[in-house]
């Protein structure tokens, strides 16, 4: 469109454009607030207003952080629990979606029928404990890989995807060459969904990574835990375990108060540079094929 | 659906057998057994909360008990307060948490510069990928009454320092709004996807006609999403009483119990900490029901007043 705008629409423009762009830094200053006050001395943070660059460089928290062992712990066991807990995720996800997205599936109705049920009652809190307790894989590493293996909003979105994006005539040749379904989904299927499969991926394996209560409600097994849980405890809870046990011996309050700040904000930034890492690479799926899924579901 | 049209047409595809379709009913025998074992059998468990279950006698020889557990909890003295301070946070939730999405998706939509169009969504997406945790810990950065940004300008300027989370008056603010700022650039993604789907020459001719932007907003995109709105709004409503469970959890703490306690809160003490499985299903059970009864009556609502609903 470049027919020519009227005056008012040129000021419906910038005026549009210097809100959301307030609003984009209200969003973003938080974010940048914590990495500068990662890299600054916690006692010149507030010297004035805002914090806009790092202020008495340090990478004090940073080091801090670094020789937790407790951090490292946390950081193998998350690991662990994103890298098969997703895998887990995304190969159900395919299994349940590939057959409900072919429209002459006997049973297909039925079967979305129970999925979808789900997305609006389950049983809770405490009948699903007792499930998991009954089948003994409490306070096990499999408790935080097994269950919640499919999110019926997520398989809707792959299901639409597969429905949308696979073209039927090239199904039917495949089996006209005699290719069973299974064949079907991983030699022909699977290859032409790499955005979907992709945008998955992104979706479980950050819910993995970010999650917390089922870790908390399972785990009591000190070196099970992944580090959103040690996370809880440095940032929500105050405690540092043994990044300042030593300060405390040698230094005073004020100074165990500062360090204890840098390494919340250290901590903070550490934590999230795995999601921010592999963020831009899915974003670019996240437009419209995908998310149209969603709607139409 | 094409392709239904497809299948009375062949009758080949008509008389598809069991066993010629063996291989999809063997990929979704994994995924139905998992949905039945964490699905459907907790809410065969919910019988439970009409039991005295103990772990000696399992689900199925616990005694029988009615009602017992859900008149223990609605004549229990917290209950209004509870109820309360569920229905508080996740109204104000709703109120702000679905209509601002809307408009920053159309203030997205409005921008003609690409790059910046680009540029501001992409960051508005990021605080969504964040884990509740780290939220929490931020927003204790910022509102902490000791070395909190906010009341580092509050005391710039002059003022005395305010505890946002130790204030119950306060607490729903902070809950809410720190929550915006997480997903409403999140929340924008699907009404962009929609109105993507918009025919480019609606607008064309609207300029014509000498429409002004705020007038095809008006009368061309908001119709074109009504349906994404809809959808939206309703599946918001059906979680009205599970408010943010896992945020309100961190947050909590004994200055701001008189807000903050809510309904699921409420229900992971009783059943996790004190081990009373009985009532805290039933607390639990009472939850999940309110929450699909809205959701059936707001769909109700929604097949008789506009041309879009759930099913």
């Amino acid at each position: 469109m470049d027919y020519q705008l009227s005056r008012g629409d040129k000021v419906f423009n910038w005026f549009n454009m210097v809100l959301v762009g307030i609003l984009t830094l209200i969003i973003l200053y938080p974010l940048l607030f914590v990495v500068f006050a990662s890299l600054s001395d916690p006692r010149q943070i507030f010297d004035h207003v805002l914090l806009l660059w790092p202020r008495g460089f340090t990478l004090d928290g940073y080091k801090r952080v670094f020789g937790n062992s407790d951090i490292w712990m946390g950081f193998k066991n998350a690991i662990i629990y994103t890298g098969l807990g997703t895998a887990v995720n995304v190969i159900m996800t395919t299994l349940a979606a590939y057959p409900l997205s072919r429209r002459d599936f006997r049973g297909r109705n039925v079967i979305t029928m129970l999925f979808t049920f789900t997305m609006f009652f389950s049983g809770g809190l405490i009948p699903t404990y007792l499930v998991n307790q009954a089948l003994g894989i409490v306070n096990t590493m499999w408790v935080m890989i097994i269950p919640g293996a499919i999110s019926v909003y997520n398989m809707i979105i792959m299901r639409t995807y597969f429905q949308q994006n696979i073209p039927l005539e090239l199904e039917e040749s495949a089996f006209i060459d005699g290719a069973t379904d299974m064949q079907l989904l991983l030699k022909i299927v699977l290859p032409l969904s790499t955005p979907i499969i992709a945008v998955m991926m992104m979706f479980y394996g950050v819910g993995r990574w970010n999650g917390y209560f089922d870790a908390m409600i399972y785990l009591s097994d000190r070196n099970l835990f992944p580090l959103q849980l040690i996370l809880r405890e440095i940032l929500v809870q105050n405690q540092m375990g043994d990044s300042v046990n030593q300060a405390i011996m040698t230094a005073n309050q004020s100074e165990v108060n500062s360090l204890k700040q840098s390494i919340k904000y250290a901590v903070v930034v550490v934590s999230s540079v795995p999601v921010l890492i592999f963020y831009p690479v899915v974003s670019k799926y996240f437009e419209k094929g995908i998310m149209v899924g969603a709607i139409k579901g | 659906m094409e392709s239904s049209v497809r299948k009375k047409l062949l009758p080949s595809a008509k008389g598809k057998s069991f066993l010629k379709q063996r291989w999809l009913y063997i990929m979704m025998l994994l995924p139905l057994t998992s949905l039945i074992i964490w699905n459907y059998i907790p809410m065969y468990g919910i019988i439970i909360s009409f039991k005295d279950y103990s772990p000696a006698f399992g689900i199925l020889h616990s005694p029988w008990v009615g009602f017992d557990h859900f008149e223990r909890f609605f004549n229990a003295f917290y209950f209004k307060d509870v109820i309360i301070n569920t229905l508080r946070i996740s109204l104000y939730s709703l109120a702000v948490g679905v209509p601002l999405p809307i408009i920053l998706a159309l203030m997205f939509n409005e921008i003609r510069n690409k790059k910046y169009k680009s540029i501001v969504q992409t960051i508005s997406y990021i605080p969504n990928f964040i884990s509740v945790i780290i939220i929490v810990g931020m927003v204790m950065f910022f509102t902490s009454p000791v070395d909190g940004v906010i009341n580092a300008v509050i005391q710039y300027f002059g003022g005395e320092p305010i505890d946002f989370i130790g204030n119950p008056r306060l607490f729903p603010h902070v809950f809410v709004w720190s929550g915006i700022w997480q997903s409403v650039g999140w929340g924008t993604l699907i009404y962009t996807a929609a109105m993507s789907g918009i025919p480019q020459d609606q607008y064309e001719a609207a300029y014509i006609e000498g429409a002004s932007r705020l007038k095809c907003i008006w009368y061309i995109t908001i119709p074109a999403i009504m349906p994404t709105i809809v959808i939206c709004t309703i599946l918001a409503t059906g979680s009205v009483m599970s408010v943010g469970f896992e945020k309100v959890l961190l947050m909590q703490n004994d200055a701001n119990l008189a807000t903050s306690e809510v309904l699921s809160t409420y229900m992971y003490k009783a059943g996790i900490l004190n081990a009373e499985y009985s009532f805290s299903a039933a607390v639990g059970f009472f939850n999940n029901l309110i929450n699909f009864i809205v959701l059936y009556l707001v769909n109700k609502f929604a097949q008789k007043f506009s041309e879009t609903s759930l099913w």
